[in-house]
Order: structure tokens, then C-alpha cells, then sequence
């Protein structure tokens, strides 16, 4: 495996982690303030779809994304009337968007495209594209870092930087805002932000709407800049390996970022090669498929350390004296 | 405790009191929780609410601090008429509460937690700063030391409870509602949480303290308001009153403290206490080498402050919960650990346990009554065909013992969840006591019963010692303790600290041993 | 007493969280440019206006059936299991392991062990996740959830590597061999004048469904261990007091909860593809959550609402083929239908309530 191989594998890397740091960090805001999102999947699927429609129509990639969170968000908001107005169980709330989206975008890309259920290709103004960074290509010559920079730093949409941007400003609203401090509190005790004076529906709501713009724009990313138009399940369980990646980081954005790097990483491995053999031992794609997963189990196991989520996850607030 | 009371306060120019309300009333459904409610508080003092258990007392500090909004009347805060429709209204108006269950996020600091909800901007660094400043000085002010970067879940509930404390006095409250504040408390802590509140009330502040404590109510209040079924019976002067007065008014009749029974001819010990030793989940020390025999034919009761280990004891007994040490049952041991140390293990030797909570262990809320009958023993085989449960058999049983515990309504069908507390509690009694077990393990038998159902509750106790049978009765409530027992053995701190029998000692010297201060000083 | 009787907790919420799954359902077909009537009655009668579309309806419902079941169970303990979907993938691997290896040499033989096999298999994919809930106290919802991935890298894996034919292209196991053929309803109600059913998937496994609705209802209201299940279910504190134990509850409840979801395999892979394929279970253990949650976990509510869904998967691939409404229309139904009945329930039950409050105020 040669030097530029490497960095080609790392720089898919890259690409492929984005759409699950996105979805990552969203959950994260979401379950960071009691309310378990299984349902990633769903709003990042739908938002796919709608961003990638509305760029075809429009020819605008931006209405696109615009589109692609509104679309999010309006599941979102689907998931905080089942679990905050209605106290309803968050994790079928989440099932149930997820089938909504998987069924609801094929229909009515049905009905607008007529293409058995994805959107036309994207071109030109529809899509996001390539960011070259300044002097990429004047540094590329230089061995090594000129490789990292140009190849590796260089060269992805506007979303890829967006997405690792997200990841200090996450981490800093969190531990450094009075919002952080409050969410972080209504997702461990509701009823002590409650009895400080703070809304926790309204606190909850937030952290909802917070995490269905992030899903926004992780859908928005797949169909628009990693891949060009809507295919029906697009997502392919991305959703799913995200909420494995929050819950391998423990909820906390910096290790969100290198989970969601590793099985972005398992991913472009599988992608790339068939089968790995590693001196005599050939590991089969599956392996490399099932990874995120199986390592997910083995955290919540709790053998690597344990994976305690948010006190009050999942349990709807009820006033009680 | 020194009970600093000063009447004279009240009568100074006739200030406009803290508080008032006017005909407040709140139902829940069919149950009015509060019925026309008018209470004075004046500033400056400490103000009792006293009342048994769903007397409403909750209910009325929940409408206070905004968390219910009441059907009807009106709140007066220093005068003004104040609409309080949520807890930030109440902040508001200098309101502050300190719950009952404490309201605090487990792993923040104590800091964080203080400034929570009264932070003063979107950064949060000046906000912990200055909040940090002000910690000191109130400390200062009011001897509230607590480390400003400990994490609520490493300190103790004390220090918890100051904590509270703490927010409330950092939101500037100038009234502060404390709910049941020493159910959790060792007496010592007690002792200093009064302390701290005299200390308070001297600076200014007043103070509404809400407990079924009699003992409270004399010792750390100026004025006190009664409540019993929603009502607000009476509201006196503490220090023209008495206890036997007040327990009067809170039960709506002279209460029989005592039950007829006759002196105990206790018989071979049946339960044998050896060394027992209990480290709870956290490796905490919960039981700390407990020594204790009962006998057949007597209610040995034993009595604490909750939270000292009682409720441990009751679980390991019950097979709940696993511990080190010996317990002898008839002379053969019981298992500690592993197989044969589960609530089965337990019932098949014969022992039979009235939990302390009904609502969480002794009964499915959800189950018909029937079912509930045979929880616990729903593999007997007087219930069973084989795997299968025998429902008609067991539908006649529960009739039956409807009718002998006149539980009301008589209905199998309906949910446990649909019964009264009384009733609720006769059909765990009647489960239990009907298997005619050796040992009865008998944990709050009373807590949150009518009084109608604790004079048959206590009768049906008394009858099973006098059939020869022994008895462990655990209850927080003294009087209760005293009324029942045969022989009194008090915890504190996870150890017997003493031994007595009723006729030879009295409150104080139960209270004392209750307080920690061991028998031989006592 | 209850707020509410128990005939309308029991039929009449279910109803209206229908009806509202239904009607917007219908807008979502006006939405697409659709007739809805006209699409209703496609439905009906392509799902049961023939003894074909019964034979499919039928089909569909008998996985429906086991997959609703299994949820049901494991909910009376308390536990979500999401996990249906790999546990009937792995259940698929034990039949055609049983039917491939094995030469039998009747059908009865074969459908008994294949049974167990695939009971065995999707028993054994659920123990995992338990084991963890009880000892480890990992959250079964995300374990099932990644124990469905891991499902089909292992389904892939042997398909692709050990199962298929020398020289096959398709990612499938070999042909069952004839002798475990399982008589369909074809074979099993044609007369020599008529022929109903014909070429329908329907087939014995149907009836082995509707033995296990019995057996299920038995275990659960009827024997010693369904009264534990259900006890833990409502109060593991309680459950403690009573001496049952959690562990063990928590282990059976998902054994058996993944022993009928791996027994849909019998239906799908050795009645009606006789061989294993990739994408044999469709999700239909996922439309076990919403047939456990229409049903309200009761065996005969999963019986009727396996019938429901089997009718609307039939129906639903009817007007897939006559108009131009997608396959994926049942997809939404049935996603509004897990959220009207589970994640929204509230939503219809508290206004219901306030209802007949009001109405015995009226009366008292």
C-alpha cells in the first residue's frame, strides 16, 4: 500500500465520516437533553430527498439544503410531539419516522420524477462542490505534506468543513454557554431545570430542533455532495452507525469526531477492498460491514469502559413534587 | 435543640404578612387535595405545616411554588396579590423551595447546580465567578459551608440539602418552603439543619416547614397550621399548644395511641441475627455487624430515623437483597448470597414480608386483586395445575380474604391501583399473615393508611404474635413503635444502638438512641 | 376506578388511531394524485377478492404473525426488542441449514425440526442482546437494533461464501430438495373441480402461526412464567419483593421473543421460497412492532392486526402493479400506524379520557 493510496482511503475517510458526524453531533444534541433519537436515519433520508428534489428543480444546491432541513426538521418536530408534548415512548417515535421517511420519500419521488423512486441526476449549481484550498495546488509537489494538504485538507464541499467546524462549536456550547449548561442539566434531571424556573419542553424542543438542522444537513451532504441525486434507503443504515459512533464517544463531541472518522474509515476500507488479507488472514467485507456495530455492542457491553447515557434518556418529564 | 421561640415578633406595628393565601382549592380528578385553604404567614418567623400523610400539605407548597395551578383563591405576597403560574413566577416573588426528593443534577457541581436556571448571561464562566463570590459570602452569612466543586453525587444528602439551601438563598429568596426536610436526615444533621434555619429566620427570612413530625413542630417553629384531608384545621401559636393538641387536630379525634394487647410470653428464638453485614451498590456500608433475636410470640419493633439501615435489614431478610454475616430461621440458616437468596428461598421458610412500599414491591398496581393475592406465592401449588396457574381457585381465595380483612370494595376484578391506601394495604396483610408464616417481616405498616385501617392493620398483628408467631416490625413512626412492640430495638448508622423494653423508657430516651448517642451515655 | 371503561381502552383507542393512520393515508394519496376510493377498493379486492389474494394476504399475515408476537412478548416483559428482523434473517439460516443438510424423509419430519432450528437460531440471536440487558444493563433497544446489522453481514457472509451453489451467481442457498416441500393451501383445498389458491405462497405454516397466538396467550395469561413475565414487566421493584428474578425473566422472555421471530423462517424460506435468499424477511420484523403495538399485545389483537397488515402488503402490491402508487404506500401506513398507536397514543387517549370524565361527572 503506497503513500498515495493511503491518503486517497483517508481522504474517502473523510468524506464518507461527514454525513455521520452530522447525524452524530444531532443526536447528540437530542440525547444530551433526555430525548433518545433512534429516528436519525428517517430525518437524514428524508432530508436527502429533498434536498436533492429541490436542487433538481431549482438548479440551486442551496435551496436544496434549505429544503433538506426544513424537511428534517419537520420530523423533528413530528418526534417532539410524540416524546415531549405527549409523552409518548421516544424510541417507537423514532421507528415510526424512520419507516415515514423510508416510504414517504420513494412515493413522492415517484410522483414528481417518475423514476422508480429517485430524483434526476445532479449537475453543475445543484451540486455542492469541491472547496480547493489556497495554494493546493502550488504545494502539492512538496513530499508528504504537500499530498496531505492538497489531496487529504483540500478539496471537499463546503459541508465536509461545516461538519468538523461543528464539532468545537458543539463542544463549546455545551461546556461554555448557559444553553450547554441547561441542556446538559434537563437531559440528567429535568425536574431540577424545572424547579431553577427554565422550561424543559422548551429546553427539550430546542435540543430537537438543533438536532433535526444537523440531520438536515447531513442528508443534504449525501445527496448533494457525496453522491449527485436521491436513490431510494440512500442513507443505508448511516443513521444508524452514527447513533453506534454517539454512543461509542459517550456522548461527547471530540469523541464523536474520531468515532465517526474510524467508521468512516471501516467504510472506505470496505468500499475499497473486497476482502483484506492480512498475511494469511483474509478478513471478508462482512467483517468490515458489521465493525461499527459490533464494536457499539462491545462498548455497551461496557468492556471498554462504560457507556452511561443521560440519566433521564428516554423517560418523558412528568411533574412530580 | 434550642427552641428559640419569640411570639413577640408578631406584634410589632402588624406588618403585612409573607404570605398569605385566601381560599385556595385544588382537586385531582375526584379527589380535592386542598378545600378552601386561608393561611397568614408573617415575616420573620417559622411557620409549621403539620398534617398526616395526603393531608394536602404537598399539594398547597406545590401551588405556591407553581408547579399546580389551584382551582381557586388568591396569593398575597407581602401584600401584593401575585400570580404564580410557574416556578419562575415564584423565584420571582423570593419564593424558594427545598423538595423533599432534592432537585439537583447528580453530576454537576455544587456550583453548576447553583447557578442553573439563575445564570447571568450566555457565557457561563462569568456566571460561575461571580456565583462562586456570592457562594462565599453566604456561607459566611449563614455557616452553609459546603466545597463549591464537589460533585452533588460524591457528598452527602446533608450537604445535598444545604445545597439546596443554597439556590434558593442565591435566587435572593426571602421565603423558603421546606418540604419533610429530615426524613433523610440523621438527627445530628437535623439538629444543624435547624440550626441554620434559626439562623435564618434571625436574619430575616421566613421559613415554612412542612412535616408530620410532632416533635419538629415544637422544637424549631414559631406558628403552626394544621391540616388534615385538605383542610386547614387550625393555625396556633406553638407556643400555646401542645403535642397531644395538635395530634388531636391533624387526626380529627383523640387518637389511641395504644393497642390492646396483652403482655407477650415470648418462646424459643425463631430468628437468630448474627454479625450481619450490608454494602449497598455504590460500596457504601449500610449495615454495619447487627446482633438481633426474635422470639416466638413477640414483636420485637425496631426504630430509626429512615434511611439508618432498617430498610435494609427488611431486604435482606426478605431474600431482596444479599449481605454477609449468619441468620438462623428455627435454628437452620438461611442463605446470604447467591441461589436460595430470593424472596422464593424466603417464602418457602416460612417467612412472610409486608414491604415498606406497597405501591412499588408489595403489590403490581396494574394486576387485578386477585393476582395480587397470590403475589409472592404464585408457585404454590394450592395456585397451580402443574405450570399453570389455577385462576379460579385463586379468584375464591381472594373473595375469602376480602371478606375476613373487609377490604373494600370487595371486587377481585379490580386494579390494585384502583384501592385505597388502606385497602391497598389490607390485601398485602391479608396475603401475608394468612400464609401463617413463622416470621412476619412487617416494614411502615401504617404509612399513608386511614385510621380506620391502622387500628385493624395493628389488631391483626397482634393476633398473629399471640398465635405464637415472631415478628420484626420496622417503622419510622415512634408512636407506632412503641404502641406495637414487645421489646424496642433502635438503629442508627447501620447499628443497633441499644435494646428496650416499652414499659421501661420513653420518647426521649428513644430519641436519644435514635440521635446516635449509644445507651450507656444515654 | 379507571378513568376509562376497558372496551375503549381496549378497541376503541386502537380504532381511532387507526382511523387517523387511515385518513392520512388517504392524503397521502390525494396527495400523490391518487383516488384513494379507487385505490381502497383495488385493494380489497386484489387482497381479498379472489382465493389468490387470500392465499397472498394469508402469507403475508402468518409473518406477521410471529414477528408481532415475538414483540408482544418480549413487551410484556418490558423490553422493546427491535431485533426481530436479524433474529427472523437467522432464523432463515437454521431452516435451511435443517433442510439442506439433512435428508428427510417427509415433509411432517422435516417441518418439526426446521421449526426447531429455526426457533433455536433466532432464540440463540436474541440471548446476546439479553444477556447484556441483564447483566451488563446495555440498552436492548440499541443492541437488537445493531444486532439486525450485524444479522445481515452474517445472512451475506454465508450466502455469498458457504451456502451458495458452486458456479451460482445469485447470492441464495441451493433448492430445498422436494421431500421438505410444505403443502400449500393450493395443494391442501383445491378440489379436483376447483382450484383455490392457486399459486399463492399460503401454506401449512399458517396454522403453526395461529397455534402459537394459542400457545402465546396460554404462556402469557395462563401459566406460572407469564404471570412473572408480566409481573416484571409492570415492576422490576416488585418483582424483586416477589423473588422472581429479573435475569432469568429477562432471558426467557427474549428467548422466546426471538424463537418466534425466527420461526417466520418456516413460513417465507421453507414454504415459500425453499431456499434461502438475501433479503428473505422484507422487514417484516419490523412490522411486528406495529402489529405488537395495534394488537396492544395481546395474541388475538396480533392475529387480527397480522391480518390487517398481511392485507394491506397485498393490497399494497396490487397498486403497485395497476397504478402508479409505489410498493413503499404500506410503508407509510404502517409507519403512521406505529405512530398513532404507540408513539402517539396519548394524543388520542387524553382527550378520550377527558371524554368520559366528563360523561360519568355528568351521570354522578
Amino acid at each position: 500500500m503506497d503513500f498515495l493510496t493511503i491518503i486517497q482511503i483517508l481522504d474517502s475517510t473523510v468524506r464518507l465520516g461527514t454525513p455521520l458526524l452530522l447525524a452524530c453531533l444531532a443526536g447528540l444534541f437530542s440525547e444530551r437533553a433526555g430525548i433518545f433519537d433512534i429516528g436519525l436515519e428517517g430525518k437524514m433520508l428524508a432530508a436527502a430527498f429533498f434536498s436533492a428534489a429541490v436542487a433538481a428543480v431549482s438548479g440551486s444546491v442551496w435551496l436544496g439544503l434549505a429544503a433538506g432541513i426544513a424537511a428534517s426538521l419537520a420530523l423533528a418536530a413530528l418526534h417532539g410531539l410524540a416524546s415531549i408534548t405527549f409523552r409518548g415512548n421516544q424510541l417507537i417515535s423514532g421507528v415510526a419516522i424512520n419507516f415515514l421517511a423510508a416510504g414517504l420519500t420513494v412515493l413522492i419521488a415517484q410522483d414528481w420524477f417518475g423514476q422508480g423512486g429517485r430524483t434526476p441526476s445532479l449537475v453543475g449549481g445543484a451540486r455542492f462542490e469541491p472547496i480547493t484550498l489556497p495554494f493546493a495546488d502550488h504545494v502539492a509537489a512538496v513530499p508528504i505534506l504537500g499530498p496531505i494538504y492538497s489531496e487529504l485538507l483540500s478539496g471537499h464541499s463546503i459541508l465536509v468543513y461545516l461538519a468538523f467546524l461543528a464539532v468545537p462549536a458543539t463542544w463549546w456550547m455545551l461546556y461554555r454557554t448557559r444553553f450547554g449548561l441547561r441542556l446538559r442539566a434537563v437531559g440528567e434531571n429535568p425536574a431540577a431545570v424545572d424547579t431553577a424556573g427554565v422550561s424543559v419542553v422548551g429546553l427539550r424542543y430546542a435540543a430537537v430542533a438543533i438536532c433535526g438542522v444537523l440531520c438536515g444537513i447531513a442528508g443534504a451532504y449525501l445527496a448533494t455532495g457525496l453522491q449527485a441525486g436521491f436513490v431510494k434507503d440512500m442513507t443505508a443504515g448511516r443513521g444508524f452507525i452514527a447513533l453506534a459512533a454517539l454512543i461509542f464517544a459517550k456522548w461527547r463531541p471530540w469523541h464523536a469526531m474520531w468515532a465517526c472518522l474510524l467508521f468512516g474509515f471501516l467504510q472506505a476500507i470496505a468500499l475499497r477492498y473486497q476482502n483484506i488479507d492480512l498475511g494469511g488472514l483474509v478478513i471478508p467485507v462482512q467483517v468490515m460491514d458489521a465493525l461499527p456495530y459490533i464494536l457499539t455492542v462491545v462498548i455497551l457491553a461496557g468492556f471498554v469502559g462504560k457507556a452511561i447515557p443521560p440519566r433521564a434518556g428516554g423517560e418523558p418529564y412528568v411533574k412530580e413534587r | 435543640m434550642a427552641a428559640h421561640r419569640e411570639p413577640g415578633r408578631q406584634d410589632t406595628a402588624a406588618p403585612a404578612p409573607a404570605i398569605e393565601l385566601r381560599g385556595i382549592s385544588k382537586a385531582f380528578g375526584p379527589v380535592q387535595a386542598n378545600k378552601d385553604i386561608s393561611i397568614r404567614v408573617m415575616p420573620g418567623t417559622i411557620h409549621g405545616i403539620i398534617g398526616e400523610n395526603g393531608a394536602g400539605k404537598s399539594t398547597l407548597m406545590s401551588i405556591l411554588y407553581g408547579f399546580y395551578k389551584a382551582d381557586k383563591g388568591e396569593i398575597f405576597i407581602s401584600g401584593k396579590q401575585t400570580q404564580i403560574p410557574d416556578s419562575q413566577a415564584a423565584i420571582a416573588a423570593g419564593i424558594g423551595m427545598v423538595f423533599q426528593h432534592f432537585k439537583l443534577v447528580q453530576n454537576f457541581t455544587v456550583l453548576e447546580n447553583i447557578v442553573l436556571g439563575a445564570e447571568d448571561g450566555v457565557m457561563l464562566t462569568p456566571s460561575l465567578a461571580k456565583a462562586r463570590k456570592v457562594l462565599v459570602e453566604l456561607e459566611q452569612e449563614y455557616g452553609l459551608n459546603v466545597d463549591p466543586d464537589a460533585r452533588i453525587e460524591d457528598i452527602g444528602v446533608g450537604k445535598q440539602q444545604r445545597v439546596e439551601i443554597l439556590k434558593a438563598l442565591y435566587r435572593q429568596a426571602e421565603i423558603l418552603i421546606l418540604d419533610e426536610p429530615t426524613g433523610v436526615l440523621t438527627p445530628a444533621e437535623a439538629d444543624q439543619l435547624f440550626r441554620i434555619l434559626h439562623r435564618l429566620r434571625d436574619e430575616g427570612k421566613t421559613i415554612i416547614l412542612i412535616t408530620h413530625k410532632l416533635r419538629e413542630i415544637m422544637n424549631a417553629t414559631d406558628t403552626v397550621s394544621v391540616m388534615r384531608r385538605g383542610e386547614m384545621t387550625a393555625t396556633v401559636s406553638t407556643s400555646e399548644t401542645s403535642p397531644e393538641q395538635l395530634a388531636e387536630l391533624m387526626v380529627g379525634r383523640k387518637v389511641l395511641l395504644r393497642v390492646d394487647k396483652a403482655p407477650a410470653e415470648p418462646g424459643a428464638p425463631i430468628l437468630e441475627i448474627e454479625k450481619l453485614g450490608v454494602v449497598d451498590e455504590k460500596g457504601v456500608e449500610r449495615l454495619k455487624g447487627i446482633d438481633l433475636t426474635v422470639r416466638a410470640g413477640e414483636i420485637l419493633g425496631i426504630a430509626g430515623v429512615a434511611g439508618n439501615g432498617q430498610s435494609e435489614l427488611l431486604e435482606v431478610l426478605g431474600g431482596m437483597r444479599e449481605a454477609r454475616g449468619n441468620i438462623r430461621l428455627n435454628g437452620a440458616p438461611l442463605s446470604l448470597s447467591g441461589r436460595g437468596c430470593d424472596g422464593q428461598a424466603r417464602r418457602q421458610r416460612h417467612i412472610a414480608h409486608v414491604p415498606e412500599d406497597r405501591q412499588r414491591e408489595g403489590l403490581i398496581m396494574d394486576f387485578h386483586a386477585w393476582e395480587n393475592v397470590a403475589f409472592g406465592y404464585h408457585r404454590d401449588d394450592i395456585y397451580c395445575n402443574g405450570v399453570f396457574t389455577d385462576n379460579a381457585t385463586l379468584r375464591r381465595d381472594t373473595e375469602a380474604k376480602m371478606k375476613r380483612f373487609d377490604v373494600r370494595p370487595p371486587d377481585p376484578w379490580l386494579a390494585a391501583k384502583n384501592f385505597s391506601g388502606g385497602n391497598q394495604q389490607k390485601i398485602v396483610v391479608a396475603r401475608e399473615i394468612e400464609r401463617n408464616p413463622d416470621l412476619l417481616l412487617v416494614g411502615q405498616p401504617t404509612r399513608g393508611v386511614d385510621i380506620g385501617a391502622i387500628e385493624f392493620i395493628h389488631k391483626q398483628i397482634v393476633a398473629l404474635r399471640d398465635q405464637g408467631k415472631a415478628i420484626l416490625l420496622v417503622s419510622v413512626e415512634l408512636e407506632e413503635i412503641c404502641a406495637l412492640s414487645d421489646r424496642i430495638a433502635v438503629m442508627f448508622d447501620g447499628q443497633i444502638m441499644g435494646e428496650r423494653l416499652p414499659g421501661e423508657t420513653d420518647e426521649k430516651e428513644l430519641g436519644l438512641l435514635m440521635a446516635g448517642v449509644s445507651g450507656e451515655a444515654a | 376506578m379507571d378513568v376509562m371503561p376497558r372496551w375503549a381502552d381496549v378497541v376503541l383507542i386502537p380504532l381511532i388511531s387507526l382511523a387517523l393512520a387511515a385518513i392520512l393515508s388517504a392524503l397521502v394519496i390525494v396527495g400523490i394524485g391518487e383516488d384513494p376510493v379507487a385505490a381502497v377498493s383495488l385493494m380489497v379486492k386484489g387482497a381479498l377478492g379472489s382465493t389468490y389474494g387470500w392465499g397472498y394476504t394469508l402469507y403475508y399475515a402468518t409473518n406477521f404473525m410471529f414477528t408481532g408476537l415475538a414483540v408482544s412478548v418480549a413487551f410484556h416483559a418490558k423490553l422493546f426488542n427491535i431485533g426481530g428482523e436479524g433474529q427472523a434473517m437467522l432464523g432463515g439460516l437454521g431452516v435451511a441449514i435443517a433442510c439442506l443438510y439433512v435428508p428427510w424423509p417427509h415433509w411432517t419430519l422435516a417441518l418439526i425440526f426446521a421449526s426447531l432450528a429455526a426457533a433455536l437460531f433466532g432464540a440463540a440471536w436474541a440471548a446476546i442482546p439479553a444477556y447484556l440487558q441483564a447483566r451488563r444493563g446495555s440498552h436492548i433497544v440499541i443492541t437488537t437494533i445493531m444486532f439486525n446489522f450485524i444479522a445481515a453481514a452474517v445472512l451475506n457472509y454465508m450466502l455469498v461464501v458457504v451456502l451458495r451453489p458452486k458456479g451460482a451467481m445469485d447470492p441464495a442457498s441451493a433448492r430445498f430438495p422436494e421431500a421438505v416441500h410444505l403443502p400449500s393451501f393450493q395443494e391442501m383445498f383445491s378440489t379436483a373441480d376447483t382450484a383455490l389458491f392457486r399459486g399463492a405462497p399460503a401454506n401449512i405454516t399458517f396454522f403453526v402461526a395461529l397455534a402459537a397466538c394459542v400457545v402465546v396467550w396460554l404462556l402469557i395469561w395462563r401459566t406460572r412464567l407469564g404471570y412473572e413475565i408480566r409481573a416484571y414487566g409492570h415492576s422490576e421493584t416488585g418483582a424483586r419483593y416477589a423473588g422472581i428474578s429479573p435475569f432469568r425473566i429477562t432471558m426467557i422472555a427474549m428467548l422466546i421473543s426471538g424463537a418466534l421471530a425466527g420461526l417466520m423462517a418456516i413460513n417465507n424460506v421453507m414454504g415459500e421460497a425453499e431456499r434461502l435468499v438475501l433479503n428473505a424477511t422484507e422487514g417484516a420484523g419490523f412490522i411486528g412492532i406495529a402489529v405488537a403495538l395495534m394488537g396492544r399485545s395481546h395474541p388475538f389483537g396480533v392475529f387480527l392486526a397480522a391480518i390487517l397488515f398481511g392485507f394491506l402488503y397485498q393490497g399494497g402490491a396490487e397498486l403497485a402493479l395497476w397504478t402508479d402508487i409505489p410498493r413503499e404506500l404500506i410503508v407509510v401506513i404502517q409507519a403512521l400506524v406505529i405512530l398513532f398507536t404507540g408513539a402517539l397514543d396519548n394524543m388520542v387517549r387524553m382527550p378520550l379520557e377527558r371524554l368520559f370524565l366528563r360523561l360519568r361527572g355528568g351521570n354522578g
